[in-house]
């Protein structure tokens, strides 16, 4: 809407003198142009992982004679290789098993949280609303070596549950702050009138607050799943089998051996490993938007 | 009032209705607060407090792996200081958030002015603009790796043997400066998206009639965005470009996965250094220490870019703090 107008005027104000076509041109270039050129930057990475994961050796190491920008005759040997002759699918059921369970865990803790800091209003709440923010600002790369020592005292080391309960550290954070938003936006009269009717605080938040507050939900929860399936320096750290390696880390150390890198395989473990995170994203795309851009609101 | 009326009447109601004394509890309010804040606070002090709380501790100790260590005050920093892997992490953590920030910022703003504009698929734009963000950046990086090789690097190949601009491939992570570029190149490409989103987000809610005001008075293009466009950002800059250091100088996944510090350790950063020593070889305590040598940067940035872009209530938000 905003947009429209802005360009509504823009058009005025351009000089009576310009013909709609020049104004045309003046467009594409500065505004089409560099948008295309944003676009394929930003996808070309892609696509090149997805033509490497069906190309067959002889034309991937061989520039001269096959046009390296194309395929000729495409074919699934990589991720044949990958899927029976690697551990692959044990690592994608791991990286989904903790990607799920953290993302579950995390919703139910930030839930709680989030209602109790917006809707049950105490003396401290403000100020355990700004503890649980800040623990958003601690990055993962100075606990982890401290977390390590914690995981291994606690006779979690090597086990996906060590993942499960530790990813909810940068997870809780993030949905309780998205949800406290979206707590305050339901009307705290509702809740008055079922407390009127004698409903308990739990009927309340199970019957009225919850589905209400759905959309913060999915949204809280397509982001713990992405940055769950994405995690990668607690992985490595705390994770030695490779059985129990989720994706990210076990592409990087088992499928990364010797000095002859397979790059086709390489490639289609890059690529199989992001469609879960890309098709769960292509899905709910408006409400990761709208969590992102509403977290950064807030 | 009301509440407190509705709270009496609802004590009533569970006295008559419901004598469970369960359901009784879990309608004391103290109760039901300890109850709800349970989860969240419990696992973020058990995972997250403790650990910055050892990890500190560790920096004055000498624990390796399987060793307990005991305080030895303030050697390890001094180790640190003495030691030119560790300044030259130090320098390339500073230079990679300085330019790839810099880099971020500039190209996604523009991404995000562009976006803001009347164009068709503009929702499809955006959802296909966010995927490199989406995507694990281990994966998307072990792509660039793929992009850098030094024989079949598509970039190389379109410098020598479409365009012929150049003689010799290039040898993208076989020495220390185009390596330090390469990374930040590939740190920009990850974060545009982000940057783009968040600052569009920001963009929309710049109300239409502060242009129209401006351009009655002869405003140009670049004074419209010089003091409307740009002092209406700031707060939303702030944030993001806090948020955006933070988790650049903190990086550990990109590097690791395409250099892992090499060549000649010139592209570590303080993460990657702090894994190669506190995990990879054992020395928890100079790990630890290394990790912590992150935080006086990290807070001072944070305060940098926080106070520096001058924060300013959120135009149309509520009560932010």
């Amino acid at each position: 809407m905003s947009d429209v107008v802005t360009n509504q005027v823009n058009a005025a104000a351009t000089k009576p003198e310009m013909m709609s076509w020049d104004s045309k041109t003046r467009r594409i270039i500065t505004i089409y142009l560099p948008l295309a050129v944003f676009v394929f930057i930003l996808l070309f990475p892609f696509y090149w992982m997805a033509l490497t994961a069906f190309k067959p050796n002889a034309e991937l190491l061989d520039y001269k004679t096959h046009n390296p920008f194309w395929i000729t005759s495409p074919t699934l040997d990589h991720i044949k290789h990958l899927l029976f002759n690697t551990a692959y699918p044990r690592w994608l059921w791991i990286t989904m098993l903790v990607a799920v369970a953290s993302t579950f865990l995390s919703l139910l803790a930030s839930t709680l949280a989030a209602y109790a800091i917006e809707r049950l209003r105490f003396k401290g709440s403000p100020y355990v609303g700004l503890g649980i923010y800040l623990a958003y600002l601690v990055p993962q790369s100075i606990l982890f070596i401290p977390l390590a020592t914690v995981i291994v005292q606690f006779g979690l080391f090597d086990s996906p549950l060590a993942l499960i309960l530790v990813f909810p550290t940068f997870l809780v954070p993030f949905c309780t702050w998205l949800l406290i938003g979206y707590f305050k936006s339901i009307p705290y009269e509702l809740e008055e009138c079922a407390l009127v009717d004698g409903a308990t605080r739990l009927q309340i938040l199970r019957k009225i607050t919850l589905p209400l507050a759905v959309p913060g939900l999915i949204s809280a929860g397509i982001f713990s799943f992405t940055l769950s399936w994405n995690e990668f320096i607690y992985s490595l750290a705390f994770i030695q089998s490779s059985a129990n390696k989720t994706v990210p880390v076990a592409i990087l150390t088992e499928l990364v051996s010797g000095d002859v890198y397979q790059w086709g395989a390489l490639m289609a473990g890059s690529l199989l490993g992001s469609l879960p995170v890309a098709l769960f994203y292509s899905l709910f795309v408006d409400y990761y938007v709208s969590s992102l851009t509403g977290a950064v609101k807030e | 009032m009301a509440l407190t009326t509705a709270t009496a009447i609802d004590q009533v109601a569970v006295r008559t209705r419901r004598p469970n004394a369960l359901a009784r509890l879990f309608d004391n309010k103290l109760f039901l607060i300890f109850v709800c804040l349970t989860p969240a606070v419990g696992l973020l002090a058990v995972f997250l407090s403790y650990p910055l709380g050892l990890g500190i501790w560790l920096a004055f100790t000498d624990t390796t792996i399987g060793r307990r260590g005991v305080w030895i005050g303030l050697e390890n920093f001094e180790y640190l200081l003495s030691d030119p892997l560790w300044w030259n992490a130090v320098f390339y953590s500073v230079l990679y958030t300085g330019v790839a920030t810099i880099g971020k910022f500039a190209l996604g703003f523009w991404l995000a002015l562009l976006l803001n504009q009347h164009l068709p698929f503009k929702s499809m734009l955006r959802a296909i603009v966010l995927l490199p963000w989406i995507v694990p950046t281990v994966l998307s990086a072990i792509a660039f790796w793929w992009i850098y090789d030094p024989q079949f690097s598509i970039i190389s190949y379109l410098l020598v043997d479409v365009l012929g601009w150049r003689e010799t491939n290039i040898d993208f992570l076989g020495n220390p400066w185009s390596a330090r570029f390469s990374l930040i190149a590939a740190n920009i490409w990850r974060g545009i998206p982000f940057v783009a989103i968040s600052l569009l987000a920001g963009l929309q809610t710049i109300s239409p009639s502060l242009y129209e005001a401006a351009m009655l008075d002869g405003a140009t293009p670049w004074q419209r965005f010089r003091h409307i466009t740009l002092p209406m950002m700031m707060p939303i800059l702030a944030i993001v470009m806090t948020f955006s250091i933070i988790f650049t100088f903190s990086d550990f996944q990109l590097v690791y996965a395409i250099t892992r510090g090499g060549p000649v350790n010139s592209t570590h950063l303080l993460a990657t250094l702090a894994f190669q020593r506190g995990i990879a070889s054992g020395e928890l305590a100079e790990g630890a220490a290394i990790a912590v040598s992150m935080i006086p940067f990290l807070v001072f940035a944070t305060l940098f870019s926080y106070f520096g872009l001058g924060r300013r209530k959120w135009q149309q938000g509520s009560d932010n703090e």
